[in-house]
């Protein structure tokens, strides 16, 4: 047993409830004690608005790129630094070849026709047809192609980056790479394009 | 010219944006443009005129359509109006502010 001495601070609030600990002295619900604090302290919100991104895409649907694509061009109109850094199946984007070729996955994707069976959804050619059918809306809302955005967001001061590991992995040079990739970097590279405060990484 | 007067005289929105278009006029833009650290110069007015112009036809403007435009290019336009080019030269034009993502 503690011997416990009744604090005259506490005489004041007879009925506030007391835990006793040890020699410690607790009020139980102290933070509930409005009688404690005479006036609340107002913390000065401060904002810390976002001043640089950098977008990883790592994913080469349609989909995928294109929200890498949209979100970094978003950020530049906004007066934001932004940098891309595509990886693995992502580099499909930035090639030549397959930039403008992009397609939409059908299977493993219950959002996509919903309630069709993923056998169906599999049937050759009905992937092509999807893409097809996506790009024809987005031609509708005047969305870019894949290379011309990624000449606008070069324009607009965003960079583009290839992963060098992937890159060798898939057998690629930089000629087999658009004109807009500024290099071909390692991923400590990569996060030192992230430096500075306000930074934020997406990954995709 | 009344070139100090002029601009708290028109109604804006909570963000500064022009609440009429037809009140706008050029020593209101200058005003604005000088908030941005922008001087004017004619390249800037060639493509405030545009701007202006695409509002009156009710074309929802985007960086592309301003990159195509045969005024300026992308890099440009990012050049004349620094921070958020759109957004800055909507403001200046006297148009709402443009709700495009691309």
């Amino acid at each position: 047993m503690v011997h416990l001495k009744y604090p005259a601070e506490l005489q004041a609030y007879p009925n506030q409830p007391v835990v006793f600990k040890k020699n410690l002295i607790v009020m139980k619900d102290m933070m509930e004690a409005p009688a404690v604090l005479e006036t609340p302290v107002q913390l000065k919100k401060e904002k810390y608005p976002v001043k640089k991104v950098l977008i990883i895409c790592s994913k080469g649907k349609l989909e995928d790129v294109y929200a890498a694509l949209v979100m970094t061009n978003g950020a530049l109109m906004e007066g934001m630094e932004a940098k891309m850094f595509f990886t693995f199946f992502g580099l499909e984007a930035i090639t030549k070849k397959h930039a403008n070729h992009l397609h939409t996955g059908t299977t493993g994707n219950p959002a996509m026709m919903p309630g069709v069976p993923d056998m169906i959804k599999g049937l050759p050619g009905l992937e092509t047809l999807a893409s097809y059918m996506m790009k024809r809306e987005m031609d509708k809302l005047e969305i870019p192609s894949v290379t011309e955005f990624l000449e606008i967001i070069e324009a607009s001061g965003g960079e583009i980056y290839a992963c060098k590991l992937a890159v060798e992995m898939f057998h690629l040079k930089k000629e087999d790479l658009v004109p807009e990739v500024k290099g071909i970097i390692t991923v400590g590279d990569m996060y030192a394009l992230a430096e500075g405060e306000g930074t934020q990484i997406i990954f995709i | 010219m009344n070139t100090l007067t002029s601009a708290p005289t028109l109604q804006v929105n909570e963000e500064g944006y022009l609440k009429n278009y037809q009140d706008w006029n050029r020593d209101w833009a200058t005003e604005i443009a000088h908030q941005y650290n922008i001087s004017l110069t004619p390249k800037h007015w060639d493509v405030l005129n545009w701007l202006r112009a695409k509002q009156a036809e009710g074309t929802a403007l985007s960086i592309r359509k301003v990159g195509n435009s045969g005024i300026v290019d992308i890099k440009e336009f990012y050049a004349l109006f620094p921070g958020g080019p759109l957004k800055i030269s909507s403001r200046i034009a006297g148009i709402p502010k443009p709700a495009s993502c691309i």
